[in-house]
């Protein structure tokens, strides 16, 4: 019998969902209609079939969001079963919580963190599943796979917790959660080489279309409704896809002629161009996710 | 295609950072951006060419500061392999990240400077290497372009830690002299030194063989996860899920439950909707017994004939990681795989001084300490000798004041 590397992986993954499981009392599964929480879907499947999932799916809707994550998002839950909690963006603002940004790079997503936290808190979770790895960026190379934050959803990076062979320490106080990243060990391409060989469908903005899209700061981004617009920009016509899925606003498209997935992964494999690369807002300065994430960003 | 873990020892002067960054770059996992990243960055090396060490360093601390303080994960994929490295720092107060990523290592780098030799630190980290049983070893005589590309210095070095090794009890060491701010045998063979007809250090690390137990006498599955679904068409469905930590089982084998000792024969696999006949070390599934017994998380399947320890008594190797010294007054929780109890570490034996070897006897266990100490748990744990088995041989002491991961426990005698 052979056991690959994606066998490999894929064992670890469903290893650390069951540690959760076994481990909280209400655990959340973070889903942003993104391609490795779509994996961490499937990867629950083979964790807890033929029963239910110890835990529902958490989407935190910044209003911004690509019309076919959401429609993937809701056919996805119809397909499997489960249940869904949804945290809007748009109730902390109209709570006052937080401020809608201003001015042209104006976005949401750095307004989730806080409906996030107070999603967290409301339904007391325990343990938020998500699915960052460690090849995405420096200070997520550090973190832990199971990473303790404090009542106020902080990271700590000088106290975390040793983490040796498989045992995972997931005792936490009151009040305090745990994020929990199964595919940690992952890179872009082992996600996009397993979603290949379990045959998983995606949201189509992963694969090249045509879109109107503008020009800023180098990176091409969808025009929208939600993204402030001047004179200045031009809008084009291109052939893209998304590399990433997250709001609108800070999400930028690739040129792309990438129609079937084994375009991608040869795309990918070419590329000169990592993924967080197409992201707005790790460039605003070298330590930028390393801030976010002490701040409770994911 | 497999993955290999490996970690990397040395300090920062022995160029461990450059030599992570030189794998990377040298074998071209350097993104565009992270590699634009690293060219705006100020950091240069002397001659003007980009600081590799970059690369590694992940927090804002660390780069302030030009020190390793955590153990950083970085990844890389040649065609033969996937290398997952785990970076930790050398020096002494951060032995404890040492031994974490060492943890999970198949493989480890000694990284020794060809100018000073084998050094204090070196007889730390091998040791460390020894302690955490790593299969492999590879020393890598690095900046041999400062003594000149000496045959006779890198044969020196190699026989003063041979001698090492035997001391702390390394086999499978192997030796590559290398440049690592150059480039001299890390990906590509050095001409500077045609005196070594040894491998570089990727092409070694792309084929060394890295051995999987798969035998059935070391057959153990922690339980994580009872599969319930007690819906009208599944009413008895009860599956044990978890991961078989070590060795092998097959439909039809005997297994007995740890500590309960009830025995049972396992009537079906699962691998979500695939039934295999065997479940292999690694493997994350699904079994089923055909009696119905009392099993919940914690408690371990063995093969009936091959059974392993089952003791509240233990002798273990200690490592403390915490900045509060250990208190043999105190009550700790253990966790060993999927098992939560309680323990007290009865009796500190003694402590072993990194640097020299030399046992100490005394009764203080503070950060980073190693020793030797006997523990008692309030339920009995199924365990093997950590030098048998490693997978369930280890096991961590939580403190139950602040949940912080305290100690790492490697089991070395049933202590009855």
């Amino acid at each position: 019998m052979s056991f690959d590397y994606l066998d490999e992986l894929e064992a670890e993954a469903i290893y650390i969902l069951r540690e959760v499981a076994g481990q909280f009392e209400k655990p959340a599964l973070l889903f942003s209609g993104g391609k490795d929480s779509i994996t961490l879907v499937r990867l629950a499947e083979k964790a807890f079939r033929p029963g239910k999932f110890p835990f529902p799916l958490v989407h935190i809707d910044t209003g911004h969001n690509f019309v076919e994550t959401i429609e993937y998002r809701d056919d996805m839950i119809k397909r499997i079963g489960e249940k869904l909690i949804i945290g809007h963006v748009q109730d902390s603002i109209d709570e006052g919580k937080v401020v809608e940004q201003k001015g042209k790079n104006a976005s949401r997503n750095a307004l989730q963190t806080v409906t996030l936290l107070d999603t967290i808190a409301k339904y007391q979770f325990d343990a938020c599943i998500g699915g960052a790895r460690r090849d995405e960026e420096k200070a997520r190379a550090k973190e832990r796979i199971f990473s303790v934050r404090d009542e106020f959803g902080q990271w700590d990076p000088k106290r975390q917790r040793p983490e040796l062979w498989n045992i995972f320490n997931g005792k936490i106080h009151k009040g305090e959660n745990v994020r929990v990243f199964p595919i940690s060990n992952w890179t872009e391409l082992d996600v996009w080489n397993y979603i290949r060989r379990e045959k998983i469908t995606l949201p189509s903005i992963y694969f090249a279309h045509e879109r109107d899209c503008i020009t800023r700061n180098g990176q091409l981004m969808a025009a929208s409704p939600f993204l402030n617009m001047d004179e200045e920009d031009v809008i084009e016509r291109k052939n893209v896809r998304f590399r990433t899925v997250g709001d609108m606003t800070c999400t930028a498209a690739v040129e792309s002629y990438a129609y079937q997935i084994d375009d991608i992964i040869d795309e990918i494999s070419a590329s000169k161009i990592s993924e967080r690369g197409a992201r707005m807002d790790d460039k605003v300065s070298e330590a930028a996710m390393e801030d976010r994430k002490k701040g409770g960003y994911f | 295609m497999d993955i290999l873990k490996f970690i990397t020892a040395g300090s920062v002067d022995d160029g461990k950072s450059t030599l992570i960054g030189r794998l990377l770059y040298d074998s071209d996992s350097i993104l565009a951006d992270q590699l634009e990243a690293l060219q705006t960055s100020n950091r240069k090396n002397d001659d003007g060419s980009i600081d590799l060490a970059i690369l590694t360093d992940g927090l804002k601390a660390e780069r302030e500061q030009g020190i390793t303080i955590d153990v950083a994960y970085k990844y890389f994929q040649t065609e033969k392999r996937k290398f997952i490295i785990a970076d930790t720092p050398g020096h002494i107060q951060y032995t404890r990240n040492m031994v974490t990523g060492a943890s999970n290592a198949n493989l480890a780098i000694i990284l020794i400077d060809a100018r000073k030799g084998v050094i204090e630190q070196t007889i730390r980290h091998s040791f460390l290497v020894s302690l955490l049983g790593i299969q492999q070893v590879v020393v890598c005589i690095n900046k041999m372009d400062m003594v000149d590309f000496s045959e006779a210095s890198y044969q020196q070095i190699v026989a003063a830690y041979q001698e090492l090794a035997l001391k702390v009890g390394l086999k499978n060491v192997h030796y590559i002299p290398v440049s690592a701010l150059k480039g001299d045998n890390i990906v590509h063979n050095s001409l500077n030194m045609s005196w070594y007809k040894g491998e570089s250090l990727l092409p070694f690390l792309e084929t060394i063989e890295i051995s999987v137990d798969d035998s059935k006498d070391q057959a153990r599955f922690p339980v994580q996860w009872v599969v319930r679904p007690q819906t009208e068409e599944l009413h008895d469905y009860r599956g044990y899920a978890g991961r078989v930590s070590s060795g092998s089982f097959k439909v039809n084998d005997k297994i007995t439950v740890l500590p309960s000792g009830f025995t049972s024969t396992i009537s079906l696999i699962e691998q979500f909707e695939n039934q295999p006949n065997e479940a292999l070390a690694g493997m994350s599934v699904t079994i089923h017994l055909k009696d119905e017994i009392d099993i919940s998380r914690g408690d371990i399947l063995a093969n009936s004939a091959f059974l392993p320890h089952v003791s509240k008594h233990i002798g273990a190797d200690l490592c403390w990681m915490d900045t509060r010294q250990l208190d043999t007054s105190l009550t700790y929780f253990i966790q060993h795989n999927s098992k939560v109890t309680r323990c007290k570490i009865q009796e500190v034996l003694y402590k072993v001084n990194i640097n020299t070897l030399e046992k100490e006897y005394t009764e203080e266990f503070k950060l980073n300490d190693i020793g030797r100490v006997v523990i008692k748990t309030a339920e009995p744990l199924a365990f093997d000798l950590y030098q048998d088995n490693k997978a369930n041989g280890g096991a961590i002491i939580i403190d139950s004041r602040n949940n912080l991961t305290i100690a790492a426990l490697m089991f070395r005698s049933v202590a009855d």
